[in-house]
């Protein structure tokens, strides 16, 4: 694990306590404690269904525990998550509306804006940085449903970036981007690491990149593993027999667990929302 | 046709349409984007209830129908606020319950009422002068609650969650957005009537919608489609001597139809 900053590691950004939450008296998550410091590139992973999104939810004060507490930056989610920048599920995002994608952009300024229906230019100015980054500065005046599915990924990512985050929440950034594009987009957010934490979500363990730093895997319980690696002790842990996975970590080229086959197919389907 | 203008029940019924254009061309936007339509017409159907209880207690009906449809609107932002579940049944139960109790209501009140289907098929060339300004004084309130929080507006109807996450608190907002349905709905109650009012609500903005690049562009040329259904149903009405509510509700029926399948046969010849 290396760390920029030692005097900032120490800090941490996420803390869970005794977290559980429950959908309609369905267990989603079970006694999580978790603590994430700053700095760090925290990958999320586990099957679908696990609770990964829900996690990401909880600790936005998007979803409330039914029990156990939850800090971020040190303070409860409803406080704090205006410091943080969140890149929605594609699915969110994608919706036929009329809005240009800088209009798209703008509203990631919401609660730092004056009130009233007008932003200023120097809130448009910003935008248009946020689309720069992001490479999408040309379709600033296009209508939202006229993007492709990864332009429309790297706006939801302005969106997130223009408020200038101390931490970035992506669920599923990687959905709908080519292998070209992933690339890309992890060294923009390498980049961005060095100055703020990033939490992401992917369902696809191929993605774990050379940035990423720490893995969290979730599967109802939570574990927290603090390098880019997933060993096999964590994995029969977490993913137990019913939840077969191909797992790929940066420096452990191919790791098979559970079910051979089962796991053969499903990492071949990666890219795919399954 | 101009000796028309200077008659005070035209001058009247022209002053209402407008604001009426006005205030669907606004709110049926937001309901449109935000995939509330039954929402509102469940709102919209239980004013009726409004009207019931100034027939009974013998209560001037407009600021009756104000009240009872702001009740009805909150009764059902408090029972939708959190998205869960059987929204869409809660919503059926509360435009029955409405429309039912204002029927019993009218059924037990004294004496004749010939009124009655005024308020169900609107009645726009009745429109006292009272009214007008009392429709006045409720679109200055839609205008300026909507300008005020365009953004935010905004913002949770394109994504919910994420304007959450800025910070934008969205169950305040809902039960606003439902208010503001409430009084968008008695309004436009004089012009068309309750049950005839989702016209107003949907089809101009429905069109508008996808030639336009924001929810603002939406709601202006909304607007301005409504006063041209309103204006042209109300010439057409006084003309064949048709009911003008239902009049009105044809031609922008008609208008929808002639723009939907030219927009279809342009793309099937593009392609």
């Amino acid at each position: 694990m290396t760390i920029q900053d030692p005097d900032k590691a120490n800090i941490p950004v996420i803390q869970l306590e005794n977290v559980s939450f429950s959908f309609n008296k369905a267990p989603v998550l079970k006694d999580v404690n978790l603590t994430i410091h700053q700095g760090d590139f925290v990958a999320i992973i586990g099957p679908n269904g696990g609770g990964k999104t829900t996690l990401v939810k909880i600790i936005l004060g998007l979803l409330k525990p039914q029990k156990g507490k939850v800090l971020l930056l040190g303070r409860p989610p409803r406080e704090s998550c205006k410091r943080a920048g969140y890149m929605p599920q594609y699915a969110t995002g994608e919706k036929d509306f009329p809005i240009t994608v800088l209009e798209v952009v703008l509203l990631g300024l919401l609660g730092a804006t004056n009130c009233g229906p007008f932003f200023s230019s120097r809130e448009r100015l910003k935008a248009m940085e946020a689309l720069e980054r992001v490479g999408m500065a040309d379709f600033a005046k296009r209508r939202i449903n006229d993007l492709s599915g990864g332009q429309l990924q790297r706006t939801l990512l302005a969106r997130a970036l223009v408020s200038g985050p101390e931490i970035l929440f992506l669920d599923e950034p990687m959905a709908n981007i080519d292998i070209g594009g992933q690339a890309k987009l992890f060294d923009l957010l390498g980049e961005l690491n060095r100055e703020i934490t990033i939490v992401f979500v992917t369902h696809d363990i191929g993605l774990l990149s050379r940035y990423v730093k720490s893995v969290v895997c979730v599967n109802q319980k939570v574990f927290f593993h603090p390098a880019a690696e997933i060993t096999p002790e964590m994995a029969t842990t977490i993913m137990d027999e019913h939840c077969p996975m191909e797992l790929i970590a940066h420096g452990m080229p191919h790791r098979v667990l559970g079910r051979h086959d089962a796991a053969r197919h499903h990492a071949q389907g990666n890219g795919h929302q399954s | 046709m101009i000796a028309l203008l200077h008659l005070p029940f035209i001058q009247n019924a022209l002053a209402a349409g407008m604001l009426a254009a006005i205030a669907c061309g606004i709110i049926g936007s937001l309901v449109v984007v935000n995939r509330s339509v039954f929402m509102a017409g469940g709102i919209a159907h239980a004013a009726y209830g409004g009207v019931g209880i100034a027939f009974f207690f013998a209560l001037p009906a407009l600021p009756c129908i104000v009240a009872f449809s702001l009740f009805m609107a909150v009764v059902m932002a408090a029972l939708t606020a959190r998205r869960q579940g059987r929204m869409d049944t809660i919503i059926g139960v509360l435009w029955a319950v409405g429309m039912a109790l204002g029927i019993i209501l009218v059924d037990l009140a004294p004496g004749y009422n010939v009124d009655l289907m005024s308020f169900l098929f609107g009645s726009i060339l009745a429109v006292p002068r009272s009214d007008v300004h009392l429709m006045t004084v409720l679109v200055v309130v839609i205008v300026g609650v909507v300008t005020c929080f365009y953004k935010q507006l905004l913002a949770m109807s394109y994504d919910r969650e994420f304007s959450q996450v800025r910070g934008v608190k969205v169950v305040p907002l809902h039960f606003m957005v439902l208010c503001l349905v409430a009084l968008a709905v008695v309004m436009t109650i004089r012009v068309v009537g309750l049950i005839l009012i989702m016209a107003l609500f949907t089809i101009a903005p429905y069109l508008v919608e996808r030639y336009v690049g924001s929810l603002a562009r939406m709601m202006l040329f909304s607007s301005l489609l409504n006063m041209c259904f309103i204006v042209a149903g109300l010439w057409l009405s006084w003309k064949f001597n048709l009911a003008s509510g239902a009049t009105i509700i044809l031609v922008a029926a008609l208008f929808f139809i002639l723009v939907e399948s030219t927009a279809a046969l342009l793309s099937k010849f593009r392609n």
